[in-house]
């Protein structure tokens, strides 16, 4: 498609663009301060990491706050499994993250940026580190590379932060917000690497130009990963407001009649096919719906596969993924998991529906991160969307592939 | 949000003994695994002495009467 933004440039399969590539395509960003923060704010920009929260509202608490000591962490863990997205734009395109990041820390007045990156993403980290190497000294000699631990959670903003100042990727209690008080107690901007290299567009090109992509009155592009039963599956930069049927069909369309979508990876919802379609893939569009873009994984389940087994296997992964800081976390997905389990394994029982509809409610709202909430939101759009499966479902789940 | 002193939980630092539960049971029952859920909205006036025992026998300093913050 002509409206590539964060992949326009040379070829993705050419490897990462140098500094002086990328200098020579782009220019240098003309906007930064408080005009760039302004910017942000009409622009409408908002994080790409999942939670969809608002940049400029991010960047004001910062600025406020820092006194010149604030810290940026540009966010890479990248822990949700079928997520390749941010991947994809660190091996492709690390100065568009980097340019954001320093923007972030001259315009927050930061003296040190840390580059977040999943442990496991070797490639990923391999071109941010290079990159990081030909940038300017004065930029490098406030940057650091940090490893995120291969967990779900890594990612989250508050274990982003305890790890980098205790080595622990665990999420600590909020309210205090990592942006009033992170690393070391400075305040702290966590931001999504593909949030940074928008930014560092919105930079060069404005707020109108940002907007003026988008359909059915959403605003600027964003990365999505396309998995399950398409033809070509992978990721692809599409202007907000695309439906779920237009950017399937961007990926080759269906390989199979389809059963169900799964919106936003696993801190998402399933809907049935037919009410899926029409979705708009833009976070304030589906938030007004109910749902959330997440980190934008759109997964297509065949009508050959079993969308309660499929859930089940999920569970067993959230559960494994709770950082074990919390009782209703610790104890309640993995009851859930067991639960859901057993329906896949052995087939319905009414003792493990009542069960499963029960703590899908009472668990939710109770952790000091979103991780039971995203499983238990997740879990309860199952339940809906394979009621019929639910209430007779086999003991079939050996015979599944994965 | 109502107005009013709303208790909040510290997830991270409960262990789930349960005596908040015991001396509240108005407005705190526990789940199938120990740990407590609070009912929605402010503590009522004839509950706050019950709630600020509650609040000062948790073992673990994990239960707090707050203005503001959500109560979880």
């Amino acid at each position: 498609m002509s409206g590539l933004r964060l992949l326009a440039g040379p070829s993705l399969s050419s490897g990462s663009e140098t500094y002086a590539d990328h200098v020579r395509r782009l220019g240098a960003a003309t906007l930064a301060g408080r005009a760039l923060i302004e910017a942000l704010g009409r622009s409408g920009l908002t994080g790409r990491g999942g939670a969809s929260f608002s940049v400029a509202v991010k960047w004001k608490a910062v600025a406020v706050a820092s006194k010149g000591r604030a810290v940026v962490i540009a966010n890479g863990a990248e822990g949700e499994p079928q997520s390749h997205k941010d991947r994809l734009l660190m091996t492709t395109r690390p100065h568009l993250i980097l340019d954001g990041a320093f923007l972030a820390a001259r315009t927050l007045r930061a003296n040190q940026v840390v580059l977040y990156v999943g442990e496991e993403h070797g490639s990923s980290w391999a071109a941010m580190e290079r990159a990081l190497d030909e940038r300017p000294e004065a930029e490098r000699r406030i940057a650091r590379m940090v490893a995120a631990p291969h967990r779900y959670v890594a990612g989250e903003s508050s274990a982003a932060v305890h790890l980098v100042e205790a080595g622990i990727a665990t999420p600590t209690t909020t309210p205090p917000h990592p942006r009033e008080r992170g690393v070391a107690s400075a305040p702290t901007l966590v931001q999504n690497v593909e949030t940074l290299a928008h930014i560092a567009l919105i930079a060069r090109y404005g707020d109108a130009w940002y907007k003026s992509a988008g359909r059915r009155g959403a605003a600027g592009t964003i990365l999505i990963t396309i998995t399950g039963g398409v033809k070509s599956p992978g990721i692809l930069e599409v202007e907000a407001g695309t439906t779920i049927e237009e950017a399937v069909a961007m990926a080759g369309g269906v390989s199979e009649p389809a059963a169900a979508l799964l919106v936003g990876g696993y801190f998402g919802a399933w809907v049935p096919a037919d009410k899926g379609w029409a979705l708009p893939l833009d976070a304030a569009a589906l938030k007004a719906q109910g749902m959330n873009l997440g980190c934008g994984v759109i997964g297509v389940l065949p009508a050959t596969r079993c969308g309660v087994c499929d859930t089940a296997r999920i569970m067993r992964y959230l559960a494994q993924e709770s950082s074990a800081q919390c009782g209703p976390c610790f104890f309640g997905l993995r009851a859930l998991s067991d639960a859901i389990g057993r329906v896949a394994e052995r087939g319905t029982n009414r003792d493990d529906l009542a069960r499963l509809n029960r703590w899908a409610v009472e668990v939710q709202g109770r952790g000091a991160c979103k991780h039971p909430d995203g499983a238990v939101i997740f879990l309860r759009s199952a339940l809906s969307t394979f009621a019929d499966t639910f209430a007779s479902h086999p003991a079939h789940w050996r015979q599944q592939p994965a | 949000m109502r107005e009013g002193l709303h208790l909040s939980i510290d997830r991270i630092k409960c262990d789930g003994h349960g005596l908040c539960a015991e001396l509240l049971p108005e407005l705190i029952r526990l789940d199938d695994w120990g740990y407590p859920i609070i009912a929605p909205g402010p503590v009522p006036d004839h509950l706050l002495p019950l709630a600020q025992r509650a609040v000062a026998t948790c073992p673990v300093l994990a239960l707090a009467l707050r203005r503001t913050a959500a109560s979880k």
